[in-house]
């Protein structure tokens, strides 16, 4: 039966599902328990926003505080996992990736390759990414492009509940490491998910909205807006097929260079900054493969070239927006060569 | 633990296969036989075998750039090892790791690692699993002494002390992080102090003495295993080649490595001692030396004789190929 939950109650039924199911999953990361130690209540933060929140009372020891050491932990994590158990490690904000990517993709992108198939490391880093809360440069990125560079490494970003958790169910299941982005701006959208566990396969794009005039190929939080640009183009007569990438490795060729060649017409709206990105990527996808069927040179709506600043009024124009990407879709709907 | 006749000649036996081993790829290098990077343990063989005679195939470890002896010691295939740093599709990693790579899980061998302080947190994670499953299992993570002042190495330290985990640092000192003198690059008058400011337990030892190494792993291993947690232990010896082959080592003053191997050589002092109070005859531990050699010739002759990998392996043994 399905209820509504957040997508951090989703997520936190996931961990807990699979946690019950299965006892070589456990959980770590700082304050993922919140209050080891010190002399007031255990999981008192259950992690920094309380996605683990009452983990700790059903699963006692396999939730594990960390001090704030990530090359430590998430190594330690990657080495469990090539040890016999499923760790799920937090890295609060993605921006930490800084002082523990060497474990990240040095190592457990590597193992299975490097080791000639004879290793497997069923490692998840779940990890915060995205602006919008005034959380300024170096808490604000959306680096999963870094990551989805990486050969090895897989990388998944949910943006509904039914998604977060049926996707953080198979990344707890698969046996490579899994890179489990999280919108900090989406932990309070809702939706329908079922009270069962369910997977939902990684590599499938999910056609959020059809459309035959102007393909929008988005991921993460700019989904959303997407699907609002989408709305209020209705209104002016401009059909948008919306398509959310749900995983950026393994990416779903197919169904982008499908919408790409029922519109002819291409938006890629990505949050991150321009250069050597996820949309880059698609662009060049569709230019490679979709080629004829281009009516209009592909537009990238994207974030600029610059960190990310902390004022609302520079943030606000740092993030694409409904109003940014709706003009992007009239002007490649009209276009004429 | 006593140390059996069994465990002496065995102990022998691994160390001179590492000395071998190491030998014959310096010979098989310089000839222009082997491609890449390859960092030889030669003269260090007591560091690991001693640690690792206190080790089951369960325990994990987790080694380092110069990783071929810690491999021999924890029981993966010699001729496999060979035969993947030939680069062939019967190494160890199927010619996708070579010298600077090779693991092997099922031996509980981690992988050398080509990042300086890559091992020590993996061998938290290690000991952390045995820790959860509740097992007597322990992980030991080999750093050199340039991986010492790494910042996953302090991490991993405090990480094991915070969790109370059955983890065993040993840092093989042999005086320089590449071409960088121990004294010059350790802001510390020593290790083991470093270790006691982590809160746990450390020793320092000669590490050419494979009874001294032994002593402090026995201690160190039998602790984790009775949940007594990690400790560490500074193993002081030399190297007998450089960084990595074709090192002209300048840097080290002339007659260093020959005078460590002509005076304190860890299988002549182990021979030395044995033969004077063990029981062990000398012609016994001939016996070993002919049947290491003929392992390591056969080794060589079979990787130099075994197939390349099929080129189209090279897509393989990951989940997608754009």
């Amino acid at each position: 039966m399905a209820r509504t939950l957040t997508i951090l109650q989703a997520i936190n039924e996931a961990l807990d599902q699979e946690m019950a199911r299965d006892s070589s999953v456990i959980v770590m990361g700082e304050d993922v328990v919140g209050g080891s130690g010190a002399e007031g209540e255990m999981d008192a933060w259950g992690g920094p926003l309380g996605v683990t929140k009452g983990l700790y009372g059903k699963y006692g020891d396999r939730m594990l505080d960390t001090p704030i050491t990530e090359s430590a932990f998430i190594g330690a994590a990657v080495g469990a996992a090539a040890s016999g158990l499923r760790p799920v490690a937090e890295l609060m904000f993605s921006d930490f990736v800084g002082v523990c990517f060497d474990q990240i993709y040095n190592q457990a992108a590597k193992f299975r390759y490097m080791f000639g198939g004879r290793a497997e490391t069923p490692v998840v880093v779940r990890t915060m990414y995205g602006a919008g809360l005034r959380a300024a440069a170096q808490h604000s990125q959306s680096p999963y492009s870094i990551f989805t560079h990486v050969p090895g490494l897989k990388c998944v970003m949910p943006v509904t509940p039914y998604d977060a958790k049926g996707l953080l169910i198979q990344a707890i299941r698969d046996n490579d490491p899994v890179i489990f982005f999280e919108h900090k701006g989406l932990y309070e959208t809702e939706g329908e998910v079922p009270e069962q566990s369910y997977s939902i396969p990684f590599g499938e794009a999910n056609v959020v909205r059809e459309g035959n005039d102007v393909s929008i190929i988005s991921l993460g939080l700019m989904v959303h807006r997407s699907l609002e640009a989408a709305e209020t183009l209705a209104g002016e007569g401009i059909q948008c097929e919306v398509v959310d990438l749900r995983t950026t490795s393994p990416l779903d060729e197919d169904t982008v260079l499908e919408s790409a060649e029922n519109t002819g017409r291409v938006v890629v709206v990505d949050e991150a900054p321009p250069r050597c990105s996820i949309a880059t990527d698609i662009s060049a996808l569709i230019a490679q493969h979709a080629f004829d069927a281009l009516e209009a040179p592909i537009s990238l709506v994207t974030a600029p070239h610059t960190p990310v600043p902390f004022a609302g009024v520079l943030e606000d124009q740092y993030m694409p927006d409904a109003t940014r990407i709706a003009a992007a879709v009239r002007s490649v709907a009209g276009y004429a060569p | 633990m006593a140390l059996t006749k069994d465990d002496l000649l065995k102990a022998y036996r691994l160390m001179r296969t590492i000395r071998e081993f190491e030998e014959r790829v310096h010979v098989e290098f310089a000839a222009g036989e082997i491609e890449g990077f390859v960092h030889l343990y030669a003269g260090e063989e007591a560091c690991a075998v001693g640690v690792m005679l206190h080790l089951t195939k369960a325990d994990r470890i987790a080694s380092t750039h110069r990783g071929h002896g810690h491999c021999i010691a924890k029981g993966v295939d010699v001729p496999a090892m060979m035969a993947e740093i030939y680069g062939r599709a019967t190494g160890s990693c199927r010619g996708k790791g070579g010298s600077m790579h090779i693991a092997d899980l099922d031996a509980g061998m981690m992988g050398a690692n080509g990042i300086v302080g890559g091992g020590p947190p993996l061998i938290c994670g290690a000991a952390l699993a045995a820790k959860v499953q509740g097992t007597r299992q322990v992980g030991v993570a080999f750093i050199g002494d340039g991986a010492s002042n790494q910042g996953t190495t302090f991490e991993s330290m405090n990480l094991a002390t915070v969790w109370g985990l059955p983890a065993i640092f040993v840092a093989e000192n042999n005086g320089y992080a590449e071409a960088t003198a121990a004294d010059y690059h350790i802001g510390a008058s020593s290790l083991a102090d470093r270790a006691e400011g982590f809160g746990m337990p450390a020793a320092t030892v000669d590490g050419h003495d494979f009874f001294a190494v032994h002593q402090a792993a026995d201690e160190a291993i039998r602790r984790a295993r009775a949940g007594g947690g990690p400790s560490f232990i500074e193993c002081q010896v030399n190297r007998y080649y450089g960084h990595y082959e074709g090192d002209a080592q300048t840097y080290r003053p002339p007659g260093e490595a020959e005078a460590a191997r002509a005076n304190h050589d860890c299988l002549d002092m182990f021979a030395g001692r044995v033969t004077k109070s063990a029981g062990i005859e000398r012609e016994e531990l001939d016996d070993i030396d002919r049947a290491v050699a003929a392992l390591i010739d056969g080794s060589v002759s079979s990787a130099k004789a075994d197939p390349a990998p099929a080129a189209a392996d090279y897509l393989t043994d990951v989940y997608v190929d754009y």
